[in-house]
């Protein structure tokens, strides 16, 4: 399963699965702000699993702690007012948290790659595309000038980028977004990292473009073996593209499973109602969408139970005092932190 | 007084009602007999592009909007979709007056805005609004977002006293999703997508008449998307707004949109009322954007075929000969390269400028 309803001997090194390997163990993640509202608890107590070569996604409301979650693996946190608090992330079985700066260094770009939203932003605007890839090589691979220079023009031509050798030569306002997202794909994977995290690598894109980036991601991981978590608020992207899916709110994941269980028979109110308020071009148009109502919470103010229960139609008393914990839920490998998630089990087929 | 019945969370407290086919035609039909707001023709923005710092030198033009036209009615969503540099976040910013248009008309108020006077065009502003595409930079970032969402009260003088601007700007906050603590707060203690909807919230606060909502919820995930989208379809009831809706996510434009213009390199393509467009796409394009659009749901999308368009939008500064997307169009003909197709009506209200069908 992604998320771990909770650790048992089955899931400690050494007692393993077999074929199954672990790549990214998250135990127990908390990450908070320190800000004048108070203390955001933006990431509170995750817990999920890796294997090689799959693709995750987080799927879950703005503000969730998706992002954070993913930038606390490299600890690229702003400190202050973030800080990394509790927990354990191990890659291969080394826990990320206790590197040094220059270990984690190595580690980012290198081990774990990231492709953001805007490539603009990450990538350097003064200096040419093939010397920001070039860098790259030279710094972690110890490549010469001219193997760095051969192994950019590869990487470009494998993310679909047309003359190679002539794009190197030019700065990145010459390329399209498209074609940006293309370059950041090609430093991503510069260093044939073992894990992409890649935070709406399409959000900023068109339909058509996006389609072409993600089928290129998709093949690119699939032929590499190399793993993705992909964070996205597009419910049609999770289901054309995920493995698995880990669906977060309030800063904890509260459901996870195959990705085809999830929108087949989800098991958390949240995950029903998000599955609930999305338009569907396959389906006849509804008069009104059904929106999951209410107001995302104020994570610097959560109180004890579930963080979801004012806003659930599924809520009893219990709920609001009591933190549901993962536990299995509905088909194997499928988890939700919910009470009540008997009753909501099968509601998305009678809803609809 | 009070802008919407209710906040989101209450209106879906009440209940949504059931899914039903014709609950959402009923309105599109009433929309016939509605007065056009606004009406665009023929519309130009052609930009001079220039080489040479000291001594700039005409070399050529970028045709971002190469003669468009369409009307919008009261009450009105016009959809308006394509990939980017197709023109429409430029045919927007011409109706705000953000550019100055090479040709062509734009009737508002009985008025061209193209040719009107600064005075008058001020006059006009507080009835258009527009909702930007990026939350990170619309967004002064030293200013609280309290602050942030009156300012434009402030600009036309349409909420003079601070008490009821106070007032209105927690109403506001509530009415977009936000919880009113937020007006203490500053942008960058805010996540994307809350950042957007304060965007949402300074756009209303002067209850404008025509909204352009440029990618609008795009960046926002898909449950406050919901929000948001009922939140546009009743202030739209509510308050007789119209909208240009422009936008990428080509489910959330059929949802909500009664007509649809889709764009291609500064032209129009094709526009049809909305379940025409959806149900009977007839130009190529239009057909790779729809195909494009993943389905939520596994299942489905395991076994549906992938036709993905190859290639990107051409330059604009040196645009295709004939049809403009004939170099990526699958079913492109020789003539396509030669002869520029003609934008005619097949059906009734269903237009489309393609030579092969
Ligand atoms: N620099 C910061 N200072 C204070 N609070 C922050 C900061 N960055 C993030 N937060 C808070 O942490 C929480 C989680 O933010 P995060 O960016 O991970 O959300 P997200 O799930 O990625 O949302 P989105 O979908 O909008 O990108 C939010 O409530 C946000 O307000
Ligand atoms: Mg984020």
């Amino acid at each position: 399963m992604v998320a771990r309803a909770r650790r048992g001997a089955a899931d400690e090194p050494g007692h393993g699965w077999g074929t199954v390997a672990k790549l990214l163990e998250i135990d127990g993640l908390r990450t908070q702000f320190l800000t004048s509202a108070g203390v955001i608890k933006a990431v509170d107590g995750i817990s999920y699993d890796v294997n090689e070569g799959e693709t995750i996604a987080i799927v879950g409301e703005s503000g969730c702690g998706k992002s954070i979650s993913a930038l606390s693996i490299l600890r690229l946190i702003p400190n202050p007012p973030g800080r990394i608090v509790g927990g354990s992330i191990r890659f291969r079985g080394r826990d990320l948290l206790q590197l040094s700066e220059e270990e984690i260094r190595n580690v980012r770009g290198r081990d774990i790659a990231m492709v953001f939203q805007e490539p603009m932003t990450s990538l350097n605007p003064v200096l040419t595309v093939g010397r920001q890839l070039t860098e790259t090589l030279q710094q972690h691979l110890n490549m010469t000038r001219e193997q760095a220079n051969a192994r950019a023009a590869e990487l470009l031509g494998m993310v679909g980028i047309a003359e190679p050798e002539r794009r190197l030569k030019q700065y990145p306002h010459h390329f399209s977004g498209g074609m940006r997202q293309r370059v950041m794909i090609a430093m991503a994977l510069c260093c044939d990292p073992k894990l992409i995290i890649a935070d709406e690598p399409t959000t900023a894109l068109d339909v058509t473009i996006q389609a072409q980036i993600l089928e290129l991601m998709k093949d690119l991981t699939r032929r590499l073996g190399v793993a993705l978590i992909v964070i996205t608020h597009n419910l049609g992207i999770v289901a054309r593209y995920a493995d698995r899916v880990n669906v977060m709110y309030a800063g904890k994941i509260i459901e996870s499973g195959p990705a085809a269980e999830i929108y087949r028979d989800p098991q958390h109110p949240y995950t029903l109602a998000l599955l609930r308020s999305v338009p569907r071009m396959d389906q006849p148009r509804r008069a009104r969408l059904d929106p999951v109502r209410g107001q995302p919470p104020d994570l610097s103010r959560l109180g004890d139970g579930c963080a979801f229960a004012p806003r659930c139609g599924f809520a009893v008393a219990r709920c609001s005092r009591e933190t549901p914990q993962l536990a299995p839920a509905g088909a194997p490998g499928h988890i939700a932190a919910c009470w009540e998630s008997e009753r909501v089990s099968g509601a998305l087929k009678r809803a609809s | 007084m009070s802008m919407a019945p209710a906040t989101p969370a209450e209106m879906s407290e009440a209940g949504a009602p059931p899914p039903q086919a014709g609950a959402a035609t009923a309105p599109r039909q009433r929309l016939a007999d509605a007065p056009t707001l606004i009406t665009v023709r023929n519309l130009k923005m052609h930009f001079p592009v220039t080489e040479g710092a000291l001594f700039p030198r005409l070399v050529g033009q970028v045709k971002a909007v190469d003669g468009i036209s369409f009307a919008i009615r009261k009450g009105e969503t016009l959809g308006l979709v394509g990939e980017s540099g197709c023109g429409k976040t430029t045919t927007g910013r011409c109706i705000l007056r953000l550019e100055h248009a090479t040709g062509g008309e734009i009737l508002f108020d009985g008025k061209n805005l193209i040719d009107l006077d600064r005075k008058s065009m001020n006059a006009l502003r507080r009835k258009i609004q527009v909702i930007f595409q990026d939350p990170y930079s619309s967004l002064n970032p030293r200013m609280k977002i309290g602050d942030i969402i009156a300012e434009p009260m402030l600009v036309h003088g349409t909420e003079p006293d601070k008490a009821a601007r106070d007032a209105r700007v927690m109403e506001l906050l509530r009415l977009c999703g936000l919880d009113p603590r937020f007006a203490d707060r500053f942008p960058h203690e805010m996540s994307g997508g809350q950042r957007q909807r304060v965007g949402i919230a300074r756009a209303l606060s002067v209850r404008p008449e025509f909204i352009i909502c440029d990618e609008a919820i795009s960046a926002l995930d898909v449950s406050i998307q919901a929000q948001i989208i009922n939140l546009l379809e009743d202030l739209r009831e509510q308050f007789g707004l119209t909208y240009l809706f422009i936008a990428h996510d080509l489910s959330v434009v059929r949802h909500l949109c009664h007509r649809v213009a889709v764009m291609y390199l500064g032209k129009i393509v094709e526009m049809a009322d909305c379940d025409e467009l959806y149900g009977n796409p007839l130009h190529p394009y239009t057909q790779a954007l729809l195909a494009a659009v993943p389905i939520p749901d596994p299942e489905i999308e395991k076994t549906r075929a992938h036709h993905i368009v190859k290639g990107e939008v051409p330059s604009p500064i040196n645009p295709p000969s004939g049809c403009v997307f004939h170099p990526r169009c699958p079913s492109a003909v020789a003539e396509c390269s030669k002869s520029v197709p003609e934008f005619r009506e097949v059906k009734p209200g269903h237009f489309v400028a393609c030579s092969v069908i």
